[in-house]
């Protein structure tokens, strides 16, 4: 019974708002589904799930030949969602009694299946299903499944489920693959520990926290180490004999996209950079490395119009020597010496910025006006390389106008020439675990920018109220403004003057955007 | 011998401001305003108002009516009519049906000069343990409502979503589910559902509900024991399934409960979007409506050539009983849905 179950999963993870009703509700998973499909439902979980999908056309081609045509666009016009409609749609006066398929058995039939095939197969399957399960089905056959819960969560509820630390699963992760037979085995006491050595590991990123007055106040300058925060996206390179990638800060493997920074790493080390698109030594703006994020295939041409490099600030493994418990100082020391030796092609280290107080440095950062430098970075040299987002070791303190990435929560069609698309956006920072409006912007995007939004909206849409659509909660927007105050506009009791969307943060997991604190934090007083 | 041919039904039943109007018989059906002679399908307050002169119905609805009303705004005459019971009204005979829609519901049937129509009110086809089921009488024009009138609604059986909550209730042992549902028919068909899953446990009940309750029970309805759901208390509601009306379950007196699951149980949840509004965790599709293959199997078997749409989504059904051979007509009736629409 797995695609309901699952299907029943998904629907419970969707509506359930809270963190521990989420992790309760997978944490059943593990303990009640069988192998291989818990940990097909695992990896769907964790976004690890890659298997043939079906286009949604051919959804399309088998509802057509199935329903009328007059029903369909009604139905389709009120549901407002292709596959949810398709699902509630499908016929049922020729339900089968075959048993539903099993989770593992879509993935595998899918990958194995001729292109002829397919069709018929969904069709069987549709047959065989529930509304609900039909839902779940063609979401997973189309590629299209959105899960309300991130893969984070995944791994804290498998740790929960099975007594274990959290770091330890994520320690093991990157040597186990779908549907994870070893993983269960191990943390059902049936198995060893998943031996991830020699496989490419992704560690946890330290990160750092924004700068406030009260913070900046109590910085002693000689105990600083300051370096430029750039505009691009963070990344960590591993490379040994087991294999090179790529990993984005939430370790997501983006080596697909690099190839050419793949093939320069011809190294035995962990380092943490930044990914940026430079051409003639000079960063370009983050437009243009957006144009390279995300691509399944990469043409000559782009790597010729959008060369990437990186720029490096940090060294965690030296071969298989651990330097994560190093202070910053000797990291960098260590840093400085091995990239004198290993000379890797297309990076660069990121200098150090030498300053005499801490007054001095507010002036150095007030003066970076290049488009391709946010602001700074600020780092205690005596601080160890700790996972996570630890308050004190490490501060980011971005040059203004402020800023904030919020998460994208309504968007409105526009006006005159904007009036096909959603143009208008209402977004939000957390409290708590609630998402809650702080602002709204109807600039600062590029137009290419509005027709990725527009279509992204239409795909994400959760409700629509008139002109109005209410979207999934997975979208961070890096809005821009001159000043935070409070006020009873929005029900985060913060207005924002002259907000602008400054950027897209695809890279960006909406649970890391920002929270009321931070938005209260500006209103205190700028730094300036 | 003279053969007469009957009188279509449009030229003696028509759409007046106040509702629909039986002109020989001098009455109206579910009238919107006040009027003089009123015949009334079932209960919910877009089909009964109060204030008419003469009001007939069901001795059940005749009940509901006065609980709802009081004695003196339930109508100044009352008289009841029970099922296939028949009289005639100014030459027009009339006789009730059950619509198995809450208890009480009745299709009006009305045949004048051998031309029949059968106003249904609101109606649907599955089992209800709290009323007697739909009788389809076969008429010339059919009155249907077309609340869920899309292919997308189709009910799923109720049995399957109170399966639903026991299991949520048995993953979240501690935590309080509060159902949202309305307190005219749907709050005791889910507590007989609920009796008939097994679960004989004293429900709680949110206050708005109590009357209604207590007068099924008096009306026969057996329902089990209810307590009343005082938030004071809520330690001992943890881990209850409580009964609240729609408005209760996502305002303070739900959040004053145990880490509540707030859960609804309406057709409307069968479209995410719709489910996803207002904080419902655990939508539940279960309706006191047809669904759209009960809409069209009922159209089909009372075998009326016309078919007269109330209120709802009628460009649907239109097209759907185009298909088959069947006029639809769209009567946009104003004022319905309001309470009942879920
Ligand atoms: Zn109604
Ligand atoms: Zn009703």
């Amino acid at each position: 019974m797995s695609v309901p179950a699952f299907a029943e999963l998904l629907e419970r993870l969707l509506f359930t708002p809270g963190r521990n009703g989420k992790v309760a509700l997978i944490r059943q998973w593990f303990a009640t589904q069988p192998d291989p499909d818990r940990g097909i439902g695992l990896a769907a979980l964790a976004g690890e799930l890659n298997f043939r999908t079906a286009k949604p056309a051919l959804l399309r081609e088998l509802i057509a030949t199935r329903t009328d045509p007059v029903l369909f666009a009604m139905s389709y016009d009120y549901v407002g969602d292709l596959a949810e409609t398709i699902a509630l749609l499908w016929p049922e006066d020729a339900r089968s009694n075959a048993p539903p398929p099993g989770l593992a058995e879509v993935v595998r039939t899918l990958d194995g299946a001729g292109r002829g095939e397919v069709p018929a197969i969904i069709a069987a399957w549709l047959h065989a299903l529930d509304s609900g399960a039909r839902l779940a089905l063609i979401k997973l056959v189309t590629g299209g499944l959105r899960v309300g819960a991130s893969a984070r969560l995944a791994k804290v509820a498998l740790a929960e489920w099975a007594g274990q630390e959290v770091g330890e699963i994520e320690e093991v992760w990157h040597g186990v693959r779908p549907p994870y037979l070893p993983l269960f085995a191990w943390l059902e006491g049936r198995g060893p520990r998943p031996d991830p050595a020699g496989q490419p590991i992704f560690r946890p990123l330290m990160l750092a926290h924004p700068l406030e007055a009260k913070d900046f106040e109590a910085l002693h300058a000689p105990d600083w180490r300051a370096e430029w925060k750039w505009d691009g996206i963070r990344v960590q390179l591993t490379a040994g004999p087991g294999g090179r990638r790529l990993w984005s800060r939430s370790g997501e493997d983006i080596s697909g996209s690099f190839p050419e920074i793949i093939a320069a790493m011809d190294f035995h080390a962990v380092a943490d950079g930044e990914l940026l698109v430079v051409r003639d030594g000079e960063v370009a703006p983050f437009a243009d490395l957006q144009q390279r994020l995300n691509r399944k295939t990469v043409t000559a041409k782009m790597l010729k119009e959008f060369p990437a490099a990186v720029r490096l600030y940090d060294l965690l493994f030296e071969g298989e020597e651990d330097l994560r418990p190093l202070p910053f100082d000797a990291r960098r020391a260590r840093l400085e010496a091995w990239h004198e030796r290993a000379r890797p092609p297309l990076s660069s280290l990121s200098p150090l910025i030498g300053f005499g107080s801490m007054e001095e440095l507010a002036a150095i950062r007030d003066g970076a006006r290049a488009a391709a430098i946010e602001g700074l970075m600020l780092k205690r040299g005596d601080s160890p390389y700790t996972p996570g987002r630890v308050k004190g070791p490490w501060w980011k303190w971005k040059r203004d106008p402020l800023t904030l990435d919020c998460v994208l929560m309504y968007a409105q069609r526009g006006h005159g020439k904007r009036s096909s698309f959603y143009s208008d956006f209402t977004f939000g920072v957390w409290r708590g675990e609630e998402l809650v409006p702080v602002g709204k912007a109807y600039s600062g995007y590029t137009d290419e920018e509005l027709v990725w939004l527009d279509k992204w909206i239409r795909d994400h849409t959760t409700a629509r109220f008139g002109p109005v659509r209410e979207v999934e909660r997975h979208l961070v927007l890096e809005v821009a403004f001159d000043a935070a105050q409070r006020s009873t506009r929005h029900k985060s009791g913060y207005a924002l003057r002259f907000p602008r969307i400054a950027r897209i943060r695809r890279d960006k997991p909406a649970a890391e955007a920002d929270r009321v604190e931070a938005v209260e934090a500006l209103v205190v007083g700028s730094l300036a | 011998m003279i053969r007469i041919m009957p009188p279509h039904p449009e030229t003696w039943l028509r759409v007046t401001e106040a509702g629909l109007y039986c002109e020989p018989g001098g009455f109206f059906v579910d009238p919107t305003r006040p009027v003089d002679r009123a015949i009334i399908t079932h209960g919910h307050s877009d089909h009964a108002r109060p204030g008419h002169a003469h009001v007939l119905a069901t001795p059940e609805t005749l009940a509901i009516m006065r609980e709802r009303m009081g004695e003196d705004r339930a109508g100044t005459t009352q008289q009841a009519l029970g099922y296939g019971e028949a009289l005639t009204v100014n030459g027009v005979r009339v006789w009730l049906r059950p619509a198995g829609h809450v208890l009480g519901s009745a299709q009006v049937c009305l045949e004048w000069q051998g031309s029949r129509a059968v106003v249904s009110g609101d109606y649907k086809r599955r089992h209800d343990p709290t009323c007697p089921p739909f009788e389809p009488e076969r008429c010339d024009v059919f009155v249907t409502e077309a609340t869920f009138a899309l292919p997308v609604f189709r009910h799923p059986p109720a049995a399957q979503e109170i399966g639903r909550l026991l299991a949520s209730l048995a993953l979240f042992p501690e935590r309080t589910h509060v159902i949202g549902c309305y307190a005219l028919g749907k709050a005791q068909r889910l507590i007989a559902l609920l009796r008939q899953a097994g679960w004989d446990r004293p429900i709680p009940i949110h206050g708005a509900l109590q009357r209604l309750c207590t007068l099924y029970e008096t009306l026969g309805v057996k329902l089990g024991p209810l307590v009343p759901a005082t938030v004071a208390a809520k330690d001992k509601l943890a881990g209850t399934i409580v009964l609240a009306p729609p408005s209760a379950i996502a305002d303070r007196w739900a959040r004053r409960l145990n880490e509540p699951v707030p859960c609804l149980a309406s057709g409307w949840m069968r479209v995410r979007q719709r489910a996803k509004q207002g904080g419902v965790e655990l939508p539940m599709v279960i309706s006191d409506h047809a669904d759209w293959p009960e809409l069209l199997a009922t159209c089909a078997e009372v075998e009326a050539s016309e078919v007269w749409i109330t209120h709802g989504r009628e460009e649907a059904l239109i097209h759907a009983l185009g298909q088959q051979g069947i006029r639809g007509r769209a009567l946009h009736l104003v004022g319905r849905g309001e309470e009942d629409a879920e």
